[in-house]
């Protein structure tokens, strides 16, 4: 499934060292201090096994065969032995340090590039992706990019190692520097094998435990649906069934861990057996001394561990490819939204016009499987041919049944997308050619979801706009939200918790309508945006910005809203009717009622209804005795 | 009782453990073995000083030049143990994760099914994060620690073990010079361990609140935009990032200082065992073989130490883990389902009674006071009121999915918390006002509701509920994907797939919590005439602030400030001055132009 498990070895390594080679690039001072510090180390514990040879050679075994040694030579053998400790100790901080440092400034550089790359995409993009996937972009796959950082430094302090390890021991005795070229180079690839095999397997462990951990997330988010309709035994057999495939995934990791680790820890065990045997043959012989014997044997026993450092390097890249496609694949997404230079007025309401907009959801691409693996979908097209206008200070209402497509059609008119074909003009000018911050200082949009962030009520309301708090309470005011605001503990300075998680959804409502209102926007775009308000305290919100408007306040908005309610299209000057993505009907409410069957039935739907309640309810009344004797039939007719 | 239980956390890390194993009986098979085995595979690290000593001592040292017969056997033998203990470490290995990964899935699949035992309000006061990671990280934790961590702990004692036996054997003089070396270390690193572990939960939280930032800016996307706050959005991220990487790289500081100093150590105690190894070989205590050797010995002390501290950090964490997974363990449900003993109700149309119930969440005011109410058999009653007036916690208690804190509720005359729940989900169903959606495709998630259901079942009863036509505009119809929690659809549509959902489960009754109050009035009012022909001969009740639905309704029934002080039918309760004929008042007047 992955892509880096289909592509052949070689790719994925060659990649791997492109990805490399960026951080490199990257931070070239770090790396070339860690790489150093690493080098020490690697010298230092060449170094050590010569010192131990050294002193067994010249110090102890002197002094056991002939019985006396002298405090010179105790202090130079213990001098020497810690002086090099010592080098060693500084190397090995320097290189964890340094690598350390690395790794995280890499990480902290891609997570602000991701981030503002999600910041300045258009909506449009992000429609395309899931939320899950752009938040591990940002989180895990960076991690996974720059995971062979931090073994880096040692891997290449390790290569040095080998390589002084060599000459030392060839100087030394070429017959035991024969045992060392057949160990190590297997340890090695040993190693790498080892690390290809644990690869895919513990990368498909790894997307296991994702799966597992979003069937918990799904299901306990679901968890009202799940008790409201009993099904906590189903939920619990689709996550047992990963549950368990996870289990099977990292009994398979055991297995080869189980397999590879043991011999790897055997091999240069082995090879010091070896060297004892050799090396004895080569000291009879003459060829070498017991202190070269321990020495070689001493530096095998060292060499066991560190020369896994580059399998583990290896062990990452895999990973590591595919989170830099991933990261890539957001870093490189084009279709940033252009801005012209045109300017906007300032004080007066704006002149909206729609002209012949057409406008598709593309289908959600996801990199997790791929590039068009399963595209055949494409778009889905939620408006057509939309056109109408709406002059300075006037309110036009859009109305239409559920799925018609009129949150949709909000978000074009603050530019959140743009038309695939046709325009929005504000003033005449289209949006597409206004500047930057153009459109979000002239138009504000009240969503029907509201979005609040984990800062203060002041925070949430100007987002960043320098106003004096009186304008601030101003807009609360108009949304009648101050009431609430004046009760809370710290008022304006209140924290409202992730996503506003302490207030109430119709207090959530208000600061999202104040949050618009503070703005003093030349066109207001509400998108059924007091649904979880009470009737009363909607009937106010209405009223007051009834009353701003005519009051000229905040530069009498042009104001477009969706709405259900007639109170809410009574403020209307023109209502258009959509249905189906298309402008079926325009005009004054009066007018639409005679000429749209549509817009009849979806606004006058409550008082027909009444008006059928009525008769029905005084034929049930007659029904009544009926049912009581004759059962369910008699109360079916009734409605039929 | 609504919080998840902490008992767990009261308790010492060694009784966690203890009753953590007794509740995941699968760790517990074959542990003696594999405990045996780990045992045997670190006695094989001691095979090379052995050999290192026999060599010098007994095969070079022999006077008149090398024993290579000796030695050559020696060498052969110990290949051979060092050959056995691989294969002991293979076998130790296997069985370890075997055991470990079967313990860990059962105790997740239990945590899991636990979670959706408890009862709303449980689940509610936590955050949903924390609830999904007590059924993952939290595990992970514990598994991370018993395949790594806590196998390391023993092989390294068994090292310590087995190097310091093979030291006192050889020269316990030298001995307690190496020990005297390590011990002070070793009391260090446990400071060094809590200090490093105090940096990596500083790292941990400013993880969380880089997450808490990065979700806003995509979560918040569309407000983001149509405020042009970009740059600020961008500011409080770029600043939890770099407090992030703040702490990371102070906690890599503390690491890289304390990892090197096992090593320095080791050093020293080299230095010293070769100056005192000297000085005792040349009183002639001593062999030049077991010195040498004891500078192998050495390097057995030096990996645990460095392991150490990373150890006892996994550990702690694993220990952490058990207890919150223990923690949901350990919570007794506050709703909970009587089980066999209860009592199962025959289909037929549902009659409620609600004797003096009261209800107040934990800590805080009561929101319900003395209801008392009767639903007849087939009635479709109304609840209506204002936000707040306790609308919703009466629906949520006659759903149970909370218990009143006084008086009872009874269903056809048995006390709803006697009735089983396979039988209460139902009979009894509730739709929720923000129909949560599964990421399936439409068909999928209306299936939900009566599992078994052909496509041919779900379009008619979409169909029966007059969504017909709005099923016929969705161009891959029933496929239709729905995305994350139904966020394909519009927020109206998800109120009409979970109103669907709720209705092919075929409850007798059937309780809407403002479920269509996303939905556009004919589409509302075609729902409500449907659900009326439909719900014949069931028992409805609707909750509503758009009082379409009361005026339709065989019974009116007005909550205010948490009692009911109103019921009756709309036309008599609307001539009546009082609450009812207020609300409707404002309701008609957004009606009116």
């Amino acid at each position: 499934m992955p892509p880096a498990s289909r592509r052949p070895v070689p790719h994925v390594l060659r990649d791997g060292f492109r990805v490399l080679r960026v951080a490199v690039r990257a931070e070239p001072r770090v790396f070339t201090i860690s790489v150093a510090a690493s080098a020490v180390y690697a010298a230092m514990t060449v170094t050590t096994a010569q010192v131990l040879g050294w002193v067994t050679q010249d110090v102890v075994l002197p002094a056991f065969r002939s019985g006396h040694t002298t405090a010179g030579a105790l202090a130079g053998a213990a001098a020497a032995v810690t002086g090099v400790a010592l080098l060693k100790a500084l190397g090995v901080a320097g290189r964890r340090f340094y690598a350390g440092v690395m790794q995280y400034r890499l990480q902290a550089r891609y997570r602000r590039a991701v981030t503002r790359q999600y910041l300045r995409l258009p909506l449009a993009w992000h429609h395309r992706h899931p939320t899950g996937q752009l938040l591990s972009n940002a989180n895990a796959d960076v991690e996974a990019v720059w995971a062979p950082i931090a073994p880096l430094p040692m891997a290449v302090g390790v290569v040095f190692m080998l390589l002084i390890s060599a000459v030392s021991i060839m100087l030394t005795d070429l017959a035991v520097a024969g045992v060392g070229f057949l160990i190590f180079p297997a340890v090695a690839l040993l190693n790498v094998a080892y690390q290809r095999r644990l690869a895919p397997v513990a990368t498909r462990a790894q997307r296991l435990r994702a799966e597992v951990s979003e069937v918990a997330h799904e299901s306990f988010e679901g968890g009202l649906v799940v008790k409201t309709l009993g099904r906590e035994w189903a939920e619990t057999e689709r996550f047992e069934e990963r549950a368990l495939a996870l289990r099977d995934a990292n009994v398979a990791v055991g297995r080869i861990r189980g397999l590879f680790d043991p011999i790897l820890e055997a091999l240069p065990n082995l090879g010091v057996l070896a060297v004892l045997l050799i090396g004895s043959l080569r000291l009879e012989a003459g060829a070498m001394t017991a202190g070269d014997l321990v020495h070689v044997a001493y530096l095998f026993t060292l060499l066991a561990w560190p020369i896994r450092a580059l399998g583990w390097v290896l062990a990452e890249v895999p990973r590591s490819v595919v989170g830099w496609e991933r990261v890539r694949g957001v870093l490189d997404a084009s279709g940033s939204l252009p801005f012209g230079d045109a300017a906007l007025g300032e004080d007066k309401a704006a002149a909206l016009e729609v002209r012949d907009v057409r406008f598709a959801y593309q289908d959600s691409e996801s990199t997790g499987d791929g590039t068009g693996g399963n595209a055949g979908g494409g778009a889905r097209t939620v408006l057509r041919d939309v056109s109408f206008t709406a002059t300075p200070g006037r309110t036009v209402a859009v109305v239409g049944p559920t799925g018609s497509g009129k949150s949709t059609l909000t978000s074009l008119l603050v530019r959140l997308v743009d038309p695939a074909d046709g325009s929005v003009l504000l003033d005449g000018v289209d949006l597409r050619d206004v500047r930057r911050g153009g459109v979000a200082a002239t138009a504000a949009l009240v969503p029907q979801q509201t979005f609040l962030f984990d800062d203060t009520v002041r925070g949430n309301v100007t987002m960043g706009l320098d106003v004096p708090d009186e304008r601030v309470w101003e807009a609360l005011r108009l949304a009648q939200a101050d009431g609430f605001v004046a009760g809370l503990a710290d008022g304006l300075d209140t924290r409202v918790g992730e996503r506003g998680a302490t207030l109430s959804g119709g207090q959530r409502q208000r600061l999202a309508l104040a949050r618009a209102l503070v703005r003093r926007p030349r066109l207001l775009v509400l998108d059924d945006a007091t649904s979880s308000v009470d009737p009363q305290v909607e009937a106010r919100i209405l009223h007051s910005l009834r009353e701003a408007q005519s009051a000229g306040e905040g530069g009498g908005a042009t104001v477009v809203v969706v709405a259900y309610r007639k109170a809410t299209i009574a403020l209307a000057d023109e209502v258009v009717l959509l249905e189906r993505g298309r402008v079926t009907g325009r005009g004054t409410h009066a007018e639409l009622l005679r000429s749209s069957e549509g817009y009849r039935e979806l606004v006058n739907a409550y008082e027909r209804a009444e008006a059928e309640q009525e008769t029905v309810q005084d034929r049930d009344g007659d029904a009544a005795e009926d049912e009581s004797a004759g059962g369910i039939a008699g109360g079916e007719e009734a409605v039929a | 009782m609504t919080a998840l239980s902490e008992r767990a956390a009261d308790e010492g890390a060694l009784s966690t453990l203890r009753r953590g194993l007794r509740l995941t009986p699968e760790f517990r098979t074959g542990l003696a073995g594999t405990l045996a085995l780990a045992l045997a595979s670190t006695a094989g690290r001691v095979v090379v000083p052995i050999a290192v000593q026999q060599t010098i001592d007994r095969g070079l040292g022999r006077p008149g030049g090398p024993d290579i017969g000796f030695i050559r056997a020696a060498v052969l033998l110990c290949a051979l143990a060092v050959l056995l203990t691989a294969v002991c470490a293979y076998a130790m290995n296997v069985r370890l994760y075997r055991t470990s990964e079967a313990g860990l899935a059962g105790l997740r699949v239990r945590a899991f099914r636990h979670v959706h035992d408890l009862s709303m309000l449980t689940q509610s006061g936590e955050r949903r994060g924390s609830l999904v990671s007590r059924v993952t990280g939290d595990v992970d934790q514990i598994s991370q620690f018993m395949q790594a961590g806590g196998l390391m702990f023993i092989v390294s004692i068994g090292q310590l073990v087995v190097a310091s036996v093979l030291m006192l054997v050889y020269s316990w003089q030298l001995a307690l010079l190496v020990w005297a070396a390590f011990l002070p270390l070793a009391f260090a690193l446990r400071r060094f361990q809590r200090i490093v572990s105090a940096a990596y939960t500083r790292v941990r939280e400013r993880m969380g609140d880089l997450l808490a930032a990065v979700s806003e800016s995509v979560v918040g996307a569309p407000v983001i935009r149509a405020y042009a706050a970009e740059e600020r959005t961008g500011g409080r991220v770029d600043a939890t990032v770099e407090a992030h990487r703040a702490t990371q790289i102070r906690s890599q500081a503390l690491v890289a200082m304390t990892f090197p100093t096992s090593e320095l150590v080791a050093a020293f105690a080299t230095a010293a065992v070769v100056v005192a190894g000297v000085l005792l070989g040349v009183g002639g205590h001593l062999s030049a073989g077991r010195l040498i050797a004891f500078l192998f010995l050495v390097t057995l002390f030096v990996s645990p130490m460095q392991t150490a501290t990373e150890v006892l950090n996994e550990a702690q964490n694993a220990i952490a883990g058990w207890r919150r997974v223990l923690g949901v363990l350990d919570t007794v449900p506050d709703v909970a389902d009587p089980g066999e003993d209860g009592v199962t109700l025959p289909r037929g149309p549902i009659e409620v009674r609600f004797e003096s119930v009261g209800f107040a969440y934990p800590g805080g005011p009561p929101v319900l006071h003395e209801v008392n109410a009767e639903i007849a058999p087939r009635g479709r009653i109304a609840i209506v009121g204002q936000t707040g007036s306790g609308k919703t916690t009466f629906a949520k208690i006659l759903t149970r999915l909370m218990d009143p804190t006084a008086g009872r509720v009874l269903v056809d005359g048995v006390p709803l918390g006697r009735v089983r729940f396979s039988s209460l989900r139902e009979r009894i169903v509730m739709v929720p006002q923000d129909g949560f959606l599964f990421d399936a495709s439409l068909a999928d998630n209306i299936r939900y509701g009566r599992p078994g259901a052909s496509d041919e079942d779900l379009a008619a009863a979409l169909a029966e509920l007059g969504l017909a036509d709005w099923l016929d505009g969705l161009p891959r119809g029933l496929d239709t994907p729905v995305g994350q929690r139904g966020e394909s659809l519009s927020a109206g549509e998800r109120q009409l797939v979970a109103l669907a959902r709720a209705y092919i489960a075929d409850p007798d009754l059937l309780v809407l919590d403002e479920a269509t109050s996303a939905v556009d009035p004919a589409t509302e009012v075609r729902i409500q005439r449907a659900l009326d022909g439909v719900t014949r001969g069931r028992t409805a009740i609707s909750i509503a602030h758009r009082l379409s639905t009361a005026e339709a309704a065989d019974e009116v029934i007005v909550f205010e400030a948490g009692r009911i002080v109103q019921r009756g039918p709309h036309a008599e309760l609307v001539a009546r001055p009082g609450v009812y004929a207020g609300l409707h008042a404002s309701w008609a007047a957004q009606r009116a132009l």
